[in-house]
């Protein structure tokens, strides 16, 4: 069960990370590797506010900020500095290894105590026990309810809860900036570069934009990640670009359609599904130092797969 | 208006691949007239109509639209005066993005995009009736995507998005040149209504004499980066496909003496 709703909640906040790699991949077209460094900034940028005692909503804010402007920069060097978008990416993401040990001070930094968002849900869970309290509902008082189990699953609960609440939100606000003027313009960017230039939108500052967004959401996974986890390293970020492409991958399959909203929750699902198997995998025996090969080996498989079956299926086919 | 000074462009240079493309280009093009552009393969035609457009920077010279000097405004910044249509039907139009939403990024050419929904009621009825206007029979299809429909079908598309906003200059680069004949008609007959209707100024650039001879008020014939023929009015009018082709062959000759005469000077002097 804790396994279970462990995954989920992982997956859960993972799916922001799969959203910035579904912006900047898919809906961009440009291969943004800059999400291995900015995810790592959101969760130090969050750890260093969160230690010094910030507000949590206000520490995890600036946190997606530095994200933004981490995408900004990659953006600002693709195109205005005409560098390989793939070149820009590994730059910044180089770059932000010094940034965060920078803003850490220290390779590794735990919590402790530090209030966060996610504690917080709980402080809200332990209201609503009151507020049940307080209308008379006591807990176990129907004796279906264990005294233990309630509170550790409020717990457990609640913060999937507020992750799941705040994913909902991201992905609605996602679903209809895409269907606005700015955002049209920017998935019609991503599909036909030359037909919208020839509109009047400016190609290099959309895709700058799309990257700040994109990469914001990836620190906002971060930092989220860091307050469920309780500590920030400078090494949380190696293979995130991978690990959300695998989501999108999945949700892809899944959901079978480029309809940006199916591609959204397309992106959600898979990157829950994608936990789950890994979890089931560790449980199995998988050797945790294995896992990034078999997400590596997976998304190759997920890329190159379509055309091995496409060139079976003509090889197979009887000669006219 | 459309006022080209003394334009000129050298792709590569410096290079083994050096092409003046451009060598001194002057045009002037009034309001509401339709200018017919013809050439050569490689006499510049394309390239003069991407400078206009602001695919890139002309070396020297001048480009004037509506009195404004736009010689150095970037491509996305010109396109609030001008529409195009492009050779590949493809170019036109966003494949993954439905018909309506490709109408939507048109009726929003060269203005300001913010976070208001590209789609509302009244902008999607407007765009069905334009679309039903053009009697192709796409005005219920308009939530497929664009790549779904055939060449013709997107190019005719990419000309109603053109004009979809007046432009104050259509610019149209051998639009039909990619398509199977029927539809290149078709095109054309909704090219040659829309200009008409709207008294569009336009240059448009083709390969067909039949079209040179029988569209537009005005023919401009450019050799080696230069105009060096211009037909108006009812000069224009007189003309006729042999007539156009006659002149081709007459530049035809003189270039292969221009060639001669090089490899002489070459065999002489190198």
């Amino acid at each position: 069960m804790t396994l279970l709703i462990g995954s989920l909640t992982m997956g859960l906040i993972l799916a922001l990370l799969a959203f910035g790699v579904l912006i900047s991949f898919r809906i961009l077209a440009f291969r943004d590797l800059t999400a291995d460094g900015s995810l790592t900034l959101g969760g130090s940028v969050a750890a260093a506010l969160l230690v010094s005692g910030w507000n949590p909503w206000a520490a995890t804010f600036v946190a997606v900020l530095s994200g933004a402007l981490a995408g900004a920069t990659t953006g600002v060097l693709a195109m205005k500095c005409k560098i390989n978008g793939l070149l820009a990416g590994i730059l910044v993401m180089t770059a932000l290894y010094s940034v965060n040990l920078r803003v850490m001070g220290k390779s590794n930094v735990p919590l402790m105590e530090s209030r966060t968002i996610l504690s917080s849900a709980e402080q809200l869970a332990d209201a609503s026990t009151h507020w049940r309290i307080w209308i008379g509902l006591w807990p176990g008082q129907f004796g279906y309810e264990d005294v233990f189990l309630p509170l550790a699953l409020d717990h457990d609960m609640s913060v999937i809860g507020l992750v799941l609440l705040m994913i909902a939100a991201v992905g609605v606000g996602m679903v209809a900036f895409f269907r606005t003027n700015l955002g049209l313009a920017m998935r019609a960017t991503g599909d036909n570069p030359d037909m919208i230039r020839a509109l009047g939108v400016d190609v290099d500052w959309m895709t700058t934009l799309g990257l700040a967004i994109a990469n914001g959401l990836t620190a906002f996974a971060g930092a989220l990640l860091v307050q469920y986890q309780g500590f920030a390293d400078v090494q949380m970020g190696i293979g995130m670009v991978v690990l959300g492409f695998a989501s999108v991958i999945i949700g892809e399959t899944l959901v079978g359609s480029r309809i940006v909203g199916f591609l959204i929750c397309g992106a959600v699902m898979g990157s829950v599904l994608f936990r789950l198997l890994v979890a089931i995998a560790l449980r199995w025996g998988l050797n945790p130092n294995d896992l990034k090969l078999v997400t590596a080996v997976f998304v190759l498989a997920a890329l190159v797969t379509p055309d091995l079956w496409k060139a079976a299926r003509k090889q197979l086919s009887p000669a006219r | 208006m459309l006022e080209l000074n003394q334009l000129t462009k050298t792709f590569h240079p410096g290079t083994p691949n050096e092409v003046r493309a451009l060598r001194g280009v002057n045009l002037t093009i009034e309001d509401g007239s339709f200018v017919v552009v013809i050439g050569t393969n490689g006499s510049g035609k394309s390239t003069l109509l991407n400078a206009v457009a602001g695919s890139f920077f002309v070396d020297t010279g001048s480009i004037r639209l509506r009195g404004e000097d736009v010689t150095r405004w970037p491509e996305h910044r010109r396109a609030k005066f001008i529409g195009r249509v492009f050779q590949n039907p493809f170019t036109g139009t966003a494949p993954h993005l439905s018909i309506a939403e490709n109408l939507a990024l048109a009726a929003k050419r060269g203005r300001a995009r913010g976070c208001g929904w590209a789609l509302n009621s009244s902008l999607s009825s407007d765009l069905r009736e334009r679309v039903r206007q053009m009697g192709l029979g796409m005005e219920d299809r308009l939530s497929n995507a664009i790549g779904s429909l055939s060449g013709g079908q997107r190019q005719s598309l990419t000309l109603l998005m053109a004009g979809l906003i007046k432009p104050d200059l259509l610019l149209l680069d051998e639009h039909t040149a990619a398509l199977d004949p029927k539809s290149a008609d078709q095109v054309i007959r909704l090219t040659d209504d829309m200009i008409r209707r709207d008294k569009l100024t336009t240059m448009m650039v083709t390969h067909s004499m039949h079209q040179a001879a029988y569209l537009g008020d005005r023919l401009i014939m450019m050799v080696r980066g230069q105009v060096i023929h211009d037909f108006r009015g009812t000069e224009k009018q007189r003309l006729t496909p042999e007539a156009l082709l006659a002149r081709f062959e007459e530049v035809r000759r003189l270039e292969q003496l221009d060639e001669a005469a090089a490899e002489q000077l070459r065999r002489q002097y190198v």
